[in-house]
């Protein structure tokens, strides 16, 4: 654990701007040893999805009755138009609504 | 990839210019996203300082988003490391689909040209490589015009979170998971895919109940990593992401 206020934030967040920086030169240095395996590949992508599922686990668990239907509503506006933007505008104006209403 | 690569030309302050001009529409909706970004940083607490400075030397909105989610007075720094990676791991997978081109360029230009990185100007510079027109301006201009409207929409964000007083009431609260659910959804979908979601979810969900505080994510993002390490997407990769289209 570390705190965040001020400087020591900074600091934080200069770490993660490094993790950052090794993702976006990475793919290219490592190619120039050795080619990236189909294999690799595709551990990449689909921990690339899940770690935004495991991060949302909890707001859907542990949230209320609007948090659950906006991410339901985001859902499944995506399936239906996969344009983000109508997607995220459907979530949260259906946890508005839910709260003004319920 | 071992097909004949047209020679990718040096960087032109020109072809940057192109770049930045071809992509600056479809950077008008990074505003949109950095202003969320701003008024979610405002409720999770940080400073004004913070928050700019994360859009400027991260320039990665969903891990920024992640981190909000993880940020309190005290905050867990390896998970968030973690996170951090496991979400730009797919800038790997990016920098390394346009190697062959790249390759050809100074290692300046090379890396120079990466640090601006992003989905949706490495979408349009591959899409152009591939056609056989490559130039690494389209990845430069357009990461710039991205980085600009990014640190715009944060800063508005930033203004604009100040001024309301209970953001849950106007739902605002769900930014950041609309905004990552939206992201996963963008994706190619098949069975397996699906399959890598729910591992993902359930040994996240049960990290989260029965591991320490945190551990959820980095357990959710490996569980489901390993589905796909041992089951292999049938089809080739197309170069494909939810970019902001």
């Amino acid at each position: 654990m570390m705190a965040t206020d001020g400087i020591n934030g900074l600091m934080v967040i200069l770490l993660m701007a490094a993790v950052t920086l090794i993702t976006r030169f990475g793919g290219v240095l490592v190619m120039s040893v050795v080619p990236i395996n189909p294999r690799v590949e595709s551990f990449i992508n689909a921990m690339s999805g899940s770690v935004l599922i495991a991060i949302l686990v909890p707001v859907a668990v542990e949230g209320d009755v609007a948090a659950r239907m906006a991410l339901l509503a985001t859902a499944g506006v995506m399936l239906a138009l996969r344009r983000p933007m109508p997607a995220i505008a459907a979530g949260i104006a259906v946890a508005a609504g839910w709260r003004y209403l319920m | 990839m071992t097909t004949a690569v047209p020679a990718m030309p040096g960087l032109t302050l020109a072809s940057i210019g192109q770049g930045f001009w071809r992509l600056l529409p479809l950077s008008m909706f990074v505003v949109v996203f950095g202003l969320a970004y701003g008024l979610a940083a405002v409720q999770t607490g940080l400073s004004p300082v913070q928050i700019v400075f994360m859009s400027f030397a991260v320039f990665a909105g969903t891990a920024q988003f992640a981190a909000l989610e993880l940020w309190g007075n005290q905050i867990p720094v390896f998970p968030l490391l973690v996170t951090t990676f496991a979400i730009n791991a797919r800038l790997l997978l990016m920098g390394a689909s346009l190697y062959p081109w790249l390759k050809q360029v100074p290692a300046g230009q090379r890396y120079g040209s990466l640090l601006v990185m992003s989905d949706a100007n490495w979408a349009m510079t591959l899409n152009d490589c591939q056609q056989g027109k490559p130039n690494l301006g389209m990845l430069v201009g357009g990461g710039v015009a991205i980085w600009v409207t990014w640190m715009g929409g944060t800063l508005l964000g930033m203004t604009f979170g100040n001024l309301i007083a209970n953001p849950a009431l106007f739902g605002l609260d769900m930014v950041m998971g609309c905004f990552m659910l939206s992201m996963v959804f963008g994706g190619r979908k098949s069975l397996r895919i699906v399959v890598v979601w729910c591992v993902a979810a359930l040994t996240g969900w049960l990290a989260y109940i029965y591991l320490p505080e945190n551990t959820h994510v980095v357990v959710g993002a490996v569980g489901g990593g390993l589905v796909g390490l041992f089951w292999l997407d049938q089809q080739p990769a197309k170069p494909q992401e939810a970019s902001e289209s």
